[in-house]
């Protein structure tokens, strides 16, 4: 203790210091940090119990029989895919109104909550279900990635870049990246054509496909950048920032030295 | 550095080499250069213009500074071993680069040929880099730095070489004859002239000439709307609101151009409700309850006019974001373009699938002259 | 090998070469030429490195790759494209990629050279521009260095379309779509390019033999005479003590420069294939070959086309039709006349300059940008109307990164394409006469030293250091820019002057050019400010104490 007292006054006192309150408060966080939400298949939805949930959380924006209201759509005939999907990927509840509904890490409802907030409003109309597990599965064979890859560049790509890091839309909003995502909830987004992205429908990419499509991404998401760093895979731009800066800084840098007199 | 002198110092200072330059004022003509003088600041000219030259005069080099290897053969041989050693990192990278060539194959896996990639590059570049900064560095510490003052020379030739070159060029031209018998120098030229021609007529078979290509598509009464890549024909109910169908005509991947045709043929569908669009009496009976389909070549310059807005029914383009609005039949509301896209008029066969009635109306994608 | 073999061989091989080639003669004469020494005379080497890294590393990719657009399915490591249809370019960048030990890390590293060759370029240029290094006797330089410039463009775009991928065959498309705009010819041209519609089976091959022949002949040619000029020419040197416009004062050629520039090389590779190793570049796989149909978000050109792909973006929707033949302005202006304009103008600026200043002096020493704030205000307004095209080229990047609406980034780049140049040059100008103004306080008052004296009378002085000489030089020893004087338009019996209204625009322009300026302290400035500063410290108490400046 006299030791520690004795070095009070050291000049990397203070520096100590600081680390050791950003480590208190960040072990703090991590431990009392909501956990993210994960939407399941599995459980079984108490629809009555949903019914709650909706009224306290929902229907402010989408009125108290899902009806809709100025302020949100009409949830009737969504299905339940839509429910989890925007609850389970944390879009809604939407905190504020914006061009966009971003995904979130920190959503306050468990997975019984989304199931059952899906299970009362699939109980309202018709409307797709939560996937079937079984087209869930990433595939492994080459076949199935290349057709799905194929399907990705066509459908999806000019929205979310070919190697699914996002893009942009028109005033503010974008295409999410694709990364990290649930194959779960890429289906369901598929299905149900959440905010600006349009359906896919069955007919439209059948379930082979959308599997497919599933296991492209997950291959991609699960290969290293061959050529090294990716930068990002969102092209020449952040190419022509990097050659910029770092290389042509790298070089000027030698040149300065190249041609400052040698002590 | 240190203070300046005392007051007399002043004149000191100035040691008295005055430049021959006139005062900055100077007037212009349609021929003559304005600043005649050759010399610039620092020449050796005198000029009296009272006790004080007009402007400072070159003070001529610094003293030299010696560096740490001149004067001190400990630091000298320090930098040779600095030198030494960068050109030992230099030869171990290029080991480490060949070794790396036989030591991780290409395997197929994006882990080996990463592993590869990177192993070969930090051979090679260490190699590279070590090279040189071994060199550079030893060109710093170890060779001599003192400043070596060479004297510029005019480009030009002398008064002598200039007469010398023009009377040459007299004597060639009046040896030639070309003065004297202009039928030649006519011919000459003329000839000269038609030379070239061939040589931009010779690659006449570069292409063929446009001729209907650009105003006529695959589509056709009765050609089936089918997707893209897998040329299967859809359905009208196939397409549900807020769907959207990327579209070839049926039969496109057996042509014998697919992706030129596709170049022009590329449609989108979708499926929006009939209220929201626009009333236009022109394209009464285009759609298919509500089910439409646009040209996806953009009227800019040409990328597919690919992201579809759900809500906002709005399609971007990406290459430089012109957006259209569908329920306006495709008009541009925002960016370069200019043109909406043409809207292909649809109907439903007997077997329920969705064909097209005729091809387009207007040449579909960028503008062009003869486009009318 | 003793030292008297050594000696021998030497000798032996010397007398072989001056016999055939004269080389005692080149010897003597060129090896120990002197250049000057500055960082900044390095940008035009790490440009020439580049080049040199490129045609090794392209001539290694051509050993494998396949300039061809027929058809071919490929099987290969990249799952994704299995039995995938596509093009033979593409499938042999593919297979470079995977299959060759050390493919793709030269693929990599020809593609970094690229950007860096133009980049270098780039800021080579800005160095040559903002210190007048393009006054004569340099101005043919200069405009080869223009054409360079062109070239290297034209050598980055051919090459980087030839793997025929999505994000490049995109490009290709619009290039199409401009060419087919082209007033009267427009059509005709772009199908004798692509040998028919696009995208046809044709153009591959021939950007190849673009690409790897035609315009590297030139680039070589042309870097050739560029070089030559600088050794005719001998280099330029930043103004300093000792250096004036009849001399250039640095090291020898052999051994330093040799050395020095030798060992560069190595370090400009060196970077590169580090850049190769560790980053990606152009991952053609997540693109897939190139089809009319798909798109990809983000599509943009390698950074040097970007500024046209911005113009394009930013270029309002305007068309007109006239007898029935369309013209699409916003296509034209921006990708044909745009770039026509500003290339035109970049080559002939020293030209211009030179006839609205009226200065035609041979110039050896360079200027400081500072002093002519003019042509710095020019140059800043330059960079500024290009970063902004050029930052309008990734607004989609910069929408969805920044959480910004790509309407509003058009609009706001749209208006600053007018407003900001003009503030530029403005703001550039004063921030120079005012540097300007800073170094003639120096040079008069010297610095301060942050000491101060009081005297008895309980006045405060603080100590200036003068200059020295040395330090000073730097400050004074340049021109004097002033405008031209007219001569009266008629002479004295009223006969108008020929060529007198072209005169007035250069004396417009010569004004505008230097009436602001901001004279360098002359000996008798200086004489004048210590004699002010002695009467100010002579007046006053007799009990003086010798302080500041002068004493």
């Amino acid at each position: 203790m006299k030791a520690l007292a004795a070095r009070r006054r050291h000049p990397l006192a203070l520096v100590v210091l600081i680390a050791l309150g950003l480590l208190v408060m960040g072990a703090a966080y991590a431990a009392f940090a909501p956990r993210p939400a994960e939407a399941s298949t599995d459980a079984r939805g108490d629809a009555d119990r949903g019914r709650e949930l909706f009224l306290a959380n929902c229907s402010t924006c989408h009125g108290l029989q899902a009806q809709g209201t100025r302020n949100g759509p009409t949830l009737i005939g969504v299905g339940a895919a839509s429910v989890d999907f925007q609850v389970g990927t944390g879009r809604m509840p939407l905190a504020a109104t914006a061009p966009q509904a971003p995904d979130r890490e920190d959503i306050d409802f468990t997975e019984q909550d989304v199931a059952d907030l899906s299970a009362w409003v699939a109980s309202l109309a018709p409307g797709p279900a939560i996937p079937d597990g079984e087209f869930l599965e990433p595939l492994d064979d080459d076949e199935a990635i290349a057709d799905g890859g194929e399907l990705f560049r066509i459908n999806c790509a000019m929205c979310h870049n070919v190697a699914g890091a996002g893009g942009a839309l028109t005033r503010g909003k974008v295409a999410p990246p694709l990364m990290g995502v649930e194959p779960v909830h890429v289906y369901e987004a598929m299905v149900t054509g959440p905010q600006s992205m349009p359906v896919f429908n069955d007919a439209n990419l059948t379930p082979e496909q959308k599997q497919n499509i599933i296991s492209y991404l997950t291959y991609i998401e699960n290969q290293p950048a061959p050529g090294g760093l990716s930068l990002g895979s969102i092209g020449p731009v952040s190419e022509g920032l990097f050659a910029w800066l770092v290389g042509l800084g790298a070089l000027i840098g030698c040149a300065v030295w190249l041609g400052a007199k040698s002590s | 550095m240190s203070t300046s002198g005392e007051q007399g110092g002043l004149a000191k200072r100035l040691r008295g080499k005055k430049r021959n330059a006139r005062p900055g004022t100077a007037v212009a003509t349609s021929e003559a250069a304005v600043y005649d003088d050759q010399s610039g600041p620092g020449t050796e000219v005198e000029r009296d213009t009272g006790h004080l030259p007009d402007r400072f005069a070159n003070p001529g080099l610094r003293p030299h500074v010696h560096r740490m290897a001149d004067t001190d053969p400990a630091a000298a041989r320090r930098a040779e071993r600095q030198v030494t050693t960068l050109f030992g990192i230099s030869a171990i990278g290029t080991v480490m680069l060949i070794v790396a060539y036989f030591a991780f194959p290409l395997e197929g896996t994006f882990e080996s040929i990463r592993l590869s990639n990177l192993t070969l590059g930090l051979g090679m570049g260490l190699s590279l880099f070590g090279l040189g900064v071994g060199a550079v560095h030893w060109a710093k510490t170890l060779m001599p730095d003192s400043d070596v003052v060479e004297e510029r020379h005019d480009l030009h030739g002398s008064d002598t070489d200039r007469e010398m070159a023009v009377d040459i060029l007299k004597t060639g031209t009046d040896e030639s004859g070309i003065g004297r018998r202009p039928l030649i120098r006519n011919s000459l030229l003329g000839a000269a002239a038609l030379l070239p021609l061939p040589g931009v007529l010779l690659l006449g078979d570069l292409g063929p000439l446009p001729g209907r290509k650009l105003s006529e598509t695959l589509w056709g009464e009765g050609v089936r709307l089918a997707s893209d890549p897998s040329g299967t024909p859809i359905r009208a109910s196939d397409v549900t609101l807020g769907s959207v169908f990327h579209v070839i005509p049926e039969g496109l991947n057996e042509s014998s151009h697919p992706l030129e045709e596709k170049a022009k043929a590329a449609v989108l569908l979708l499926r929006i409700e009939p209220e929201k669009v626009e009333d236009v009496p022109e394209r009464e009976g285009w759609d298919v309850d509500g089910i439409f389909a646009y040209s996806k070549i953009c009227t800019h310059v040409g990328c597919p006019v690919a992201l579809y807005e759900q809500q906002t029914h709005h399609l971007l383009c990406p290459c430089h974001q012109s957006t259209f609005d569908v329920t306006q039949h495709c008009k541009v509301i925002f960016g370069p373009a200019k043109r909406a896209l043409p809207q292909l008029p649809i109907s439903v066969d007997d077997e329920g699938y969705l064909i097209a009635q005729r091809d387009f109306e207007e040449p579909v994608g960028p503008s062009y002259w003869e486009r009318g | 090998m003793s030292q008297n073999t050594t000696a021998r061989v030497a000798g032996g091989t010397a007398d072989f070469l001056d016999q055939r080639l004269g080389a005692s003669k080149v010897v003597r004469g060129m090896a120990r030429k002197v250049f000057p020494d500055h960082w900044s005379f390095m940008l035009g080497e790490i440009t020439l490195y580049s080049f040199i890294v490129l045609l090794l590393s392209g001539t290694f990719l051509t050993l494998w790759f396949v300039p061809s657009m027929g058809i071919t399915t490929y099987e290969g490591a990249y799952a994704p494209l299995n039995g995938v249809e596509m093009s033979e370019a593409f499938a042999s960048t593919l297979h470079i990629s995977f299959d060759v030990r050390g493919g793709l890390l030269m693929r990599q590293i020809h593609h970094w050279a690229a950007l860096l060759f133009v980049a270098a370029m780039t800021v080579h240029m800005f160095r040559t521009f903002f210190t007048g290094a393009f006054r004569r006797p340099r101005e043919l330089n200069w405009v080869l260095g223009s054409i360079l410039l062109l070239l290297g463009l034209g050598a980055g775009f051919t090459g980087y379309s030839l793997p025929d991928d999505l994000l490049s065959g995109n490009g290709l498309r619009i290039i199409d779509g401009i060419l087919k705009s082209i007033p009267v010819i427009g059509t005709y041209t772009s199908f004798f390019i692509f040998g028919g519609e696009f995208p046809g089976e044709v153009i591959v091959p021939r950007l190849f033999i673009t690409h790897v022949l035609l315009i590297p002949g030139l680039l070589l040619a042309i870097i050739g005479a560029h070089v030559g000029l600088v050794a005719l020419n001998k280099h330029t040197q930043y103004p300093g003590p000792g250096r004036t416009n009849n001399n250039v004062i640095g090291f020898p050629l052999f051994p330093v420069y040799a050395a020095k520039a030798g060992g560069f090389f190595f370090i400009v590779f060196g970077v590169i294939a580090f850049m190769g190793a560790v980053a990606t570049i152009n991952p053609v796989w997540n693109y897939g070959p190139y089809d009319p149909s798909p798109i990809s978000a983000g599509t943009q050109p390698d950074w040097y086309i970007g500024f046209l792909d911005g113009a394009l973006r930013l270029m309002p929707g305007w068309e007109f039709t006239v007898a029935g033949f369309t013209v699409p302005v916003n296509v034209l202006v921006p990708a044909v006349i745009l770039p026509g304009l500003l290339t035109t103008v970049l080559a002939l600026y020293p030209f211009i300059e030179a006839w609205a200043t009226g200065d035609h002096r041979p110039h050896h020493l360079l200027d400081r940008p500072r002093n002519v704030p003019t042509r710095t205000g020019i140059g800043v307004m330059a960079i500024i109307f290009y970063g902004i095209l050029w930052a309008d080229g990734g607004n989609d990047i910069l929408a969805t990164f920044l959480h910004l609406s790509i309407n509003d980034l058009t609009w706001i780049f749209r208006v600053g394409l007018i407003v900001l140049p003009a503030l530029g040059f403005w703001v550039t100008k004063r921030i120079c006469l005012g540097l300007q103004r800073k170094d003639r306080e120096i040079a008069l008052h010297g610095r301060e030293t942050g000491r101060i004296v009081r005297t008895a009378d309980g006045e405060f002085f603080e100590v200036h250091e003068q200059l020295s000489d040395h330090d000073r030089w730097l400050l004074v020893q340049h021109e004097p820019h002033r405008p031209i004087e007219l001569e009266p338009d008629t002479d004295e019996n009223g006969v108008a002057r020929p060529g007198a209204r072209k005169d007035r625009v250069r004396q417009k322009i010569s004004r505008w050019y230097f009436e602001d300026r901001v004279e360098p302290v002359t000996p008798a400035d200086l004489e004048a400010q210590h004699a002010e500063h002695h009467e100010a410290v002579e007046s006053g108490t007799e009990r003086r104490e010798s302080i500041g400046a002068g004493d």
